[in-house]
């Protein structure tokens, strides 16, 4: 079984992200950058698929400038066997990448292909599902857990109000919720294992695929800040504050 | 064009997120239609009939529907599609994985988590946990909208819309195994207006339980930060924060939670938020409007026996 992983290079969760005075975008220039989160998760999910003998090859693909390469070896180092780089300097809508992402695995034709469920950039919980769309494949998103069988996969599933389990046949499309496993650290053999792994790159020609504008962005702000609040020195004048100064019990 | 909104309910009671979704489509255009789709739900199109503002209610009633699939649901919504110009839902679990399929499939880009409607086809979105908020104005013919309920108020009701039944039913090759939720006798997380709210110094889910007691002398809901949930104290479906529930409640109080930028980005638009916290330090201080530094262990006993 070959698993196909798309990763993404996103700001690091710790750093808070400030707009440019311009109102564009984010400034995200000089920041600290990471693999996002629930991909690393996608990744050591896997990985462990692999170490158990369920799958034969990890392929790991991302899109973007010359730098995601960084966080595409970084997903070597957790185990990837192999890597994919569309290069491109344009900022694409989740759409646009769902597209390039079915070029590849028409190519790669993968069994089962685990997204991270959301990037913590554009928190837009999207790319694995229109990929889903456009292979015509089953998913099951915010993934808990997830069991290979005889016939296929059962994925527990976090959904509002509690969990969901559901029964799908391979080729199918998963994505990671936060509990579906701890990611590893890379060891240091293990990043210089990855250095020498192969890394195949590609442009949006290449792969033969059009694609659309589909919105224009008209500004970024800060949100509203929230006024300074005050301290309390004791239960007493807090319950006293909330009944008689903010008035909300 | 008219909107079409995804009614959000479990089969036998609407969610009030609906109610909330037909604001936001009343600040797109005037007709308004909901579509329920389920199994056996009749009880829910009664609900969705009476909400204000909706001219027509569809309804797809078939075995098909009943655990509320991505895979289906999403056919049925793009054979609906040529007839809307936008598409509504909740942000909640079930629009989250439906809608992005149906915009795929229809060739439209996909708007996730709209908190204001500027335009029909200009709306604001938070992006980065919430620490931008982005304007972006839609090129496609149809516009494919997830939309945050807390940022919504709801639509009365005293309505009578109309009912169309729908015939055609769309298979899904996903098969539902089974499904456990959560029965709690306090209010949603997402519709409460008070939370009270626990984190990792909770110490253990064993601790909860004092937070339950607070919360049911406030006739609130429980939630909890991901450390809380990481650490298996409660349940996933308290977690409150960027990838967990997006709350907006009158009163936030928040229980040995640090404050990190993922649980801010889920409740920092209560009107009022209450943190105690043992670490003076903590950055949950900032944003709270009253802040006591206290041992929640002392702290939360005092509050219980305080509110009588």
């Amino acid at each position: 079984m070959k698993v196909l992983v798309p990763v993404k290079r996103v700001v690091d969760a710790n750093v808070k992200v400030r707009v440019k005075a311009d109102n564009t975008s984010v400034d995200t220039a000089n920041l600290k950058m990471a693999l996002n989160p629930f991909c690393e998760i996608a990744v050591e999910e896997a990985v462990r698929l692999k170490e158990a003998g369920s799958a034969t090859e990890v392929v790991v693909v991302s899109i973007g400038g010359k730098a995601v390469q960084e966080q595409l070896r970084t997903a070597l180092a957790l185990g990837a066997d192999r890597a994919i780089h569309i290069e491109t300097d344009e900022s694409l809508v989740p759409l646009s990448i769902a597209k390039l992402l079915k070029a590849v695995q028409d190519k790669e034709q993968a069994d089962l292909v685990i997204f991270g469920k959301q990037s913590i950039d554009g928190d837009n919980n999207q790319t694995g599902q229109m990929f889903a769309a456009l292979m015509d494949m089953p998913q099951a998103t915010f993934a808990s857990e997830i069991k290979l069988e005889a016939n296929g996969l059962q994925v527990t599933r976090e959904i509002d109000g509690g969990m969901q389990t559901l029964q799908l046949s391979l080729p199918a499309v998963v994505t990671a919720d936060l509990r579906l496993n701890e990611p590893r650290y890379a060891s240091l053999p293990n990043i210089m294992k990855a250095k020498r792994k192969p890394l195949d790159i590609f442009t949006v020609a290449d792969l033969g695929v059009t694609l659309k504008s589909h919105q224009t962005i008209v500004k970024v702000t800060p949100p509203a800040e929230r006024k300074a609040g005050i301290m309390v020195a004791s239960v007493t004048e807090l319950v006293e504050k909330l009944k008689n100064e903010a008035k909300v019990i | 064009m008219a909107i079409l909104v995804l009614a959000e309910h479990d089969n036998s009671a609407l969610k009030l997120d609906t109610a909330k979704i037909v604001t936001a489509a009343r600040a797109i255009g005037d007709e308004v239609h909901v579509l329920v789709a389920g199994h056996q739900c009749d009880a829910v199109v009664k609900a969705a009939q009476v909400l204000q503002g909706v001219s027509q209610v569809l309804v797809a009633d078939a075995s098909a529907y009943q655990a509320h699939l991505a895979e289906n649901f999403a056919k049925l919504l793009v054979d609906l599609a040529p007839s809307y110009g936008h598409i509504l839902a909740s942000a909640s679990s079930l629009g989250k994985d439906t809608l992005p399929r149906v915009a795929a499939l229809l060739d439209v880009a996909q708007i996730s988590e709209v908190i204001a409607v500027v335009s029909a086809d200009t709306f604001v979105r938070p992006i980065y946990a919430g620490n931008a908020l982005e304007t972006l104005q839609s090129l496609d013919a149809i516009k494919v909208m997830t939309v945050r309920a807390s940022a919504f108020d709801a639509v009365s009701e005293g309505n009578n819309a109309a009912v169309t039944t729908l015939d055609k039913v769309f298979e899904a090759k996903t098969q539902f195994v089974s499904q456990s939720l959560t029965v709690s006798e306090r209010p949603e997380l997402g519709n409460a207006g008070i939370i009270v709210s626990g984190g990792r110094g909770m110490g253990s889910g064993e601790n909860f339980g004092m937070l339950e007691q607070l919360a049911d002398k406030l006739g609130a809901a429980v939630g909890a930060s991901r450390a809380a949930v990481d650490a298996g104290f409660v349940s996933n479906d308290l977690q409150v924060g960027q990838t967990g529930k997006i709350v907006a409640p009158n009163l936030y109080i928040a229980v040995g939670i640090s404050g990190a930028i993922q649980h801010l980005a889920g409740m920092k638009d209560a009107k009022v938020i209450v943190a105690i916290n043992k670490d003076p330090e903590a950055p949950i201080f900032q944003v709270a409007d009253y802040g006591l530094v206290a041992d929640l262990f002392e702290a939360v006993p005092e509050l219980i026996s305080s509110l009588g």
